[in-house]
């Protein structure tokens, strides 16, 4: 089996699972765990956009 | 006025009692990710860690991710094994299969190897979490 998902595809993914181990277990309660985890992921997913956009200016 | 932060007056934190549950815990939650949360009835928890970290690996798998074996050479290779070996009993049966190799002719391959050693890493994450409740740390 060989899968090539794209590199934003590969990131968001690595997001959503990084993200539900950390709210899961750096948190205790439900509400924080949820709001943890959905924190953490639009850090991730906002660290590609901005990693992205540096490196298109920087290429430019 | 004498000082509540020295530490000739701090209070030791009590031990964690050593029960079977803190020992049976980490070394299953090690070997199989999540089942140290399953065995403590946290079945949710412990079904999403499970989910997460065995899609992780096999994802890593799927895009010809390359599994570090034992070695004493590139301090990289060496850091990578340790990352990988966090993923317990998946890491052993990807061995046991001769599996992961690695492909260098894609540039997702090294997707997967990065893939594979974050599930070790965010296993190693579990192991500590599943400990601290079976310590009575966390609820």
């Amino acid at each position: 089996m060989n899968l090539e998902l794209t590199h934003f595809s590969a990131a968001v993914l690595f997001a959503v699972f990084a993200s539900v181990v950390f709210g899961i277990t750096q948190r205790n309660t439900m509400p924080e765990q949820v709001r943890y985890g959905l924190y953490c992921f639009a850090m991730f997913v906002g660290g590609v956009f901005v990693a992205g956009w540096i490196m298109s200016l920087l290429r430019r | 006025m004498p000082d509540s932060t020295n530490a000739t007056n701090r209070v030791a934190a009590p031990a964690a009692p050593l029960t079977a549950m803190t020992i049976v815990v980490p070394i299953l939650a090690w070997l199989i990710p999540g089942a140290g949360h399953f065995i403590q009835k946290r079945f949710i928890r412990g079904l999403l860690l499970m989910f997460c970290i065995f899609a992780m690996f096999f994802l890593g798998l799927a895009m010809q991710g390359r599994i570090y074996r034992p070695n004493g050479g590139d301090i990289l290779d060496m850091l990578g094994f340790v990352g990988d070996v966090g993923a317990g009993g998946l890491y052993l049966l990807t061995l046991a299969l001769d599996a992961g190799k690695g492909a260098i002719s894609h540039a997702t391959a090294d997707y997967g190897t990065k893939y594979l050693i974050v599930a070790g890493l965010l296993n190693f994450i579990c192991v500590a979490d599943a400990y601290h409740i079976a310590i009575g740390k966390k609820p």
